[in-house]
């Protein structure tokens, strides 16, 4: 990046790289873990940084929308969650464990 | 001066949180962390001066969601034994699938945009309650009123789902 460590930290392009590195740190938890509910939390985290970096093209921008977009997001996401966290429960009651590796009858 | 040090500390903190979030093994420790991410994500959009969505986001993520994950976590009662473990390969080749697509979406970025443009603090008044209601109910209100609906069928299918299915007794 052609911005001098100067000014680096309030330069917007640092919060670009902090939302890039949140989304791949969630991006890695989806591939490495097998519990079912931080899987869900995985996905939350990348959300979030889908909306700071939403938050950080509207500054960059000076215009309102993404902010709307972002409040949006939060509402779907909200709702995932809902939708998730019961998906979870059923399959729980159903196999007694929430092990991803265990939910694959739709494969054979 | 004073604000680059600041956010330079949140950032990082932000990532610290993040990647303990991944890295712990207990879940419930998990999901303290991840409340300690949203709350640092709190902070940088109040660096960036959207304070209406740092307050929605402490509100609804870390009020909200992060308290129905706990619960669910405690009403399934898993101990740490039950804990599965993925293998050596399976983390090796994650890591370096996560690795690339970093380097990938740091070198798409790294001479497109953003280039010179550093941001005033308290310059416009675009995050705030006032701003972000007028453009919400003039603007987007078609969009409102549909995440209502998702809303609603969210709770109805949340309702159906996690209803116990009747039990035949034989």
């Amino acid at each position: 990046m052609t911005t001098n460590l100067n000014n680096i930290g309030t330069s917007l392009d640092f919060f670009v790289v902090v939302a890039i590195a949140l989304f791949v740190i969630g991006a890695f938890g989806v591939l490495t873990r097998k519990n079912m509910i931080v899987l869900l939390m995985c996905i939350e985290l990348m959300l979030n940084s889908v909306n700071l970096l939403l938050v950080t093209f509207s500054k960059y921008h000076g215009a309102a929308d993404p902010q709307v977009f972002v409040f949006f997001i939060v509402v779907v996401a909200a709702a995932e969650a809902t939708v998730g966290l019961s998906i979870l429960i059923m399959a729980y009651r159903n196999r007694k464990s929430i092990d991803i590796e265990l939910f694959n009858k739709l494969k054979d | 001066m004073s604000l680059q040090i600041i956010s330079i500390i949140l950032g990082s903190l932000t990532i610290a949180s993040a990647l303990m979030v991944v890295l712990s093994k207990h879940p419930i420790r998990s999901v303290i962390f991840l409340v300690v991410t949203f709350f640092f994500i709190s902070s940088l959009y109040i660096l960036m001066n959207a304070q209406f969505l740092a307050i929605v986001n402490i509100i609804v993520y870390a009020g909200a969601i992060m308290v129905l994950f706990l619960f669910v976590l405690m009403l399934l009662n898993l101990n740490k034994s039950a804990e599965p473990e993925s293998s050596i390969l399976v983390k090796f080749s994650s890591l370096i699938a996560a690795g690339g697509l970093f380097l990938v979406l740091i070198a798409a970025l790294k001479d497109s945009i953003l280039l010179s443009k550093t941001y005033i603090p308290n310059n416009e008044a675009i995050g705030t309650v006032e701003g972000l209601g007028n453009l919400l109910f003039s603007k987007y209100v078609v969009p409102f009123e549909v995440s209502s609906i998702l809303f609603i069928a969210a709770m109805v299918g949340a309702v159906l789902l996690a209803k116990r299915e009747k039990q035949i007794i034989d």
